[in-house]
């Protein structure tokens, strides 16, 4: 979640643990803008660089592009990476060095190139162990928390709310209704 | 609660807690059977189940290693996991939907029905679907079958909507909500269907039938049946006449103990029950227990899964509900016709949102990707499950170069798809399409098999010693007192969800064990 007590004095530069913020503002047509307390979003580094993660970033939205998507949820999968960075040498290595190929394959700077070249240099790196670790982070990330769910209109966890029986589970009205012999009603 | 001593040599050990050997446990503990229930999972119940798909998955599933092998899409796709299923009391009861059908009378003579297929070791099973057909009432009335014993079917979800109108417009005319173990009123103290959603993450209404909150509570009740979770069985050991005595687990602490038997079954599901076996290799059973046919291990198969996806101009919103909410069993019929042997049925499915992203379609990314999940709120699904043909080359071995955490040889599960599988699949993903065509689907998508949920015939039933590991009441051909009770018994593989045939079996093979004992046979 946002964090909204960070100090406005913070900067960039100076950083007395771990490496940078990763900032951002939820739009405020965004179904999260309803739910956040605050539009600010940032995310504290611990081993990544600002460049770097801002990179990644970029990558996992050309991986999985979804334009109204906040980059929020996309930080999601830039904190899990930094986690992993912070925890163990070799990852951070592994980012470091794809991040660098990325830039390489952009011909300068991947962050700030223009779609068709990033996605060129996104193609160009598939196969890559580096490619593989972001792609499976994506995929386990991006769609696996509430701001999520709220976006691409999944209901998740139903318990505490009685479950679908209702709220609509069988609210569909564009097709004519089974036949009770084939759907038989609900017995309460 | 029963308690019963380690050198207890009068008690019957069985190994996992799923449908097979939480029913058998039961069954037997009904009849003043002594029973010791070993379970590798721990015991999670409604209240510490989770609506969260991957932190569930976390809980339930069996994560042990394992490894693939084979020109099957699984061992691309999911090389280290080519099943799902769980190590929790209950077993897979826990995961399961809930689809309950009956065989055909012909899947039990697969061999006679479908003649010899090239490449294929078909053989029929030494039983018959009048054999069964009493004990099959039974467990569907265990389950609370909808459908069955006067239990009304389950009302339809969203998902199941779309899948009736595609199929009314397709001339299919066996289109419903199932045969399903799923209460729709309550029933058996267990409440009713709230159409939740999860399925397959724990029923946390105990709507769904399970070992777990049904039989094994109502085992232990009578005083014959003792529960030890965190008990992870790693040999079966025999004497020098060649008759098992005991099994060697693994503690919650990790301290090994010796729980001495008058009879083992072994429920681990197919791939650990096979391995089991061949882990208990001795100098008497060099290739391990009940193995002198070699068909330990053999004719895994796992129904030829696959799915389709459809996206719609309007929402379906599948995740509201039951997640096998409906079926089509037309195509569960052999019909030479179409192209192959042997039947599917289609059966609705969905997948929240994070486990749509990992198995729509494994590895893929960009824009045509992205298009499916911004459209998950429109999107229907189905499951196709078939009959696999049994190959004595797809096989449950031991990987030596691979050890788990108890440093025993983990499991290897080799598997090609038979032509026949190929063509009864192509055909179900074509007729899935054309049930979402007829409605309105303005995209479909084919996914591949998930990590195999359905996991048969290691152990094959066999009239002839020679050709399987089991006699007709799961009794091992070679050792007497050694049982298999899970779905490793299956001699084909048939079209249906294999659950309500697991129980089935099990409650026949607790009449036969009872009545053993009780003539001092075993």
């Amino acid at each position: 979640m946002p964090d909204t007590s960070s100090d406005s004095t913070l900067t960039r530069g100076q950083m007395l643990h771990g490496t940078g913020i990763l900032v951002g503002t939820l739009a405020a047509s965004s179904a999260l803008a309803t739910l956040a307390p605050t539009r600010t979003w940032a995310l504290a580094l611990h081993a990544l660089s600002q460049g770097e993660s801002t990179t990644i970033l970029q990558f996992a939205r050309v991986l999985y592009p979804h334009r109204k998507l906040s980059s929020a949820v996309y930080a999601l999968v830039v904190k899990d990476m930094d986690d992993e960075a912070a925890h163990d040498a070799s990852i951070a290595a592994l980012l470091r060095d794809g991040v660098a190929s990325l830039d390489r394959a952009a011909g300068g700077t991947f962050a700030s190139a223009a779609p068709a070249v990033q996605r060129a240099a996104v193609k160009s790196i598939q196969g890559t162990p580096f490619f593989s670790k972001v792609r499976g982070a994506c995929i386990s990330a991006l769609y696996n928390n509430e701001m999520a769910f709220a976006h691409f209109g999944y209901g998740g966890s139903s318990w505490a709310k009685g479950g679908y029986i209702h709220r609509g589970f069988n609210d569909l009205t564009w097709l004519k209704e089974p036949p009770a012999s084939a759907s038989p009603p609900i017995r309460d | 609660m029963a308690r019963f001593d380690l050198n207890d040599d009068s008690v019957v050990v069985i190994i996992g807690s799923g449908a097979g050997g939480g029913t058998l446990a039961n069954e037997l503990a009904q009849k003043g059977v002594k029973v010791v229930l070993l379970e590798a999972g721990a015991r999670q119940s409604s209240a510490t189940f989770v609506n969260d798909e991957w932190a569930s998955f976390k809980q339930l599933a069996w994560l042990d290693k394992r490894t693939t092998s084979g020109s099957w899409q699984v061992a691309k796709d999911f090389p280290t996991l080519p099943a799902w299923l769980c190590k929790t009391v209950g077993g897979t009861t826990t995961h399961w939907a809930g689809a309950s059908l009956r065989f055909h009378e012909h899947e039990f003579r697969a061999r006679t029905t479908y003649g010899s297929v090239a490449g294929a070791d078909l053989m029929d099973w030494p039983l018959t679907l009048a054999d069964l057909e009493p004990y099959y009432a039974k467990a569907e009335s265990k389950l609370g079958v909808t459908r069955t014993n006067g239990i009304p079917g389950l009302p339809g979800n969203n998902n199941f909507k779309v899948m009736y109108a595609g199929a009314k417009k397709l001339g299919y005319s066996e289109c419903h909500t199932g045969r399903m173990a799923i209460n729709s009123r309550p029933r058996d103290g267990r409440a009713s269907c709230l159409q939740l959603g999860f399925c397959f993450q724990g029923c946390k209404s105990g709507a769904k039938w399970s070992t777990l909150y049904t039989d094994i509570p109502k085992g232990e009740a009578t005083g014959n049946l003792e529960l030890r979770t965190e008990a992870q069985a790693l040999t079966i050991e025999h004497n020098d006449s060649g008759k098992v005595t005991g099994v060697v687990y693994a503690d919650a602490k990790g301290n090994h103990q010796r729980q001495k038997a008058r009879i083992v079954a072994v429920a681990g599901n197919s791939i650990e029950t096979p391995r089991l076996l061949l882990n208990s290799a001795t100098s008497k059973y060099p290739d391990g227990l009940a193995n002198s046919s070699g068909q330990v291990g053999r004719h895994y198969m796992r129904h030829t899964t696959g799915s389709v996806y459809a996206i719609f101009e309007q929402p379906v919103n599948m995740f509201r509900g039951t997640t096998m909410a409906g079926i089509i069993m037309d195509e569960g019929r052999n019909d030479p016709s179409r192209g192959f042997v042997g039947g599917y049925e289609m059966e609705t499915i969905s997948l929240g949102l994070p486990f749509f992203a990992a198995f729509l379609s494994p590895g893929a990314w960009g824009s045509d990707f992205a298009y499916w999940m911004d459209n998950y709120s429109h999107v229907a699904g189905m499951w196709l499950v078939g009959e696999d043909m049994p190959r004595e080359t797809n096989r449950v071995t031991l990987n030596t170069d691979v050890k788990d955490q108890f440093g025993l040889p983990v499991p290897n599960v080799h598997y090609d798809d038979h032509p026949n599988d190929i063509a009864l699949r192509n055909h179900a993903y074509r007729q899935g399409e054309r049930v979402y065509e007829a409605v309105g689907a303005i995209k479909t998508m084919r996914t591949p098999p998930y990590p195999s949920t359905h996991n048969l015939g290691t152990c094959r039933m066999s009239a002839d010693p020679k050709l399987g590991v089991v006699n007709k009441h799961g009794q091992s051909h070679d050792i007497p007192n050694l049982f298999i009770s899970d779905g490793s018994q299956y001699t084909t593989g048939a079209a249906e969800n294999p659950t309500l045939t697991i129980v089935t079996l099990a409650i026949r093979q607790a009449d036969y064990i009872a009545d053993a004992m009780s003539k001092q046979m075993v």
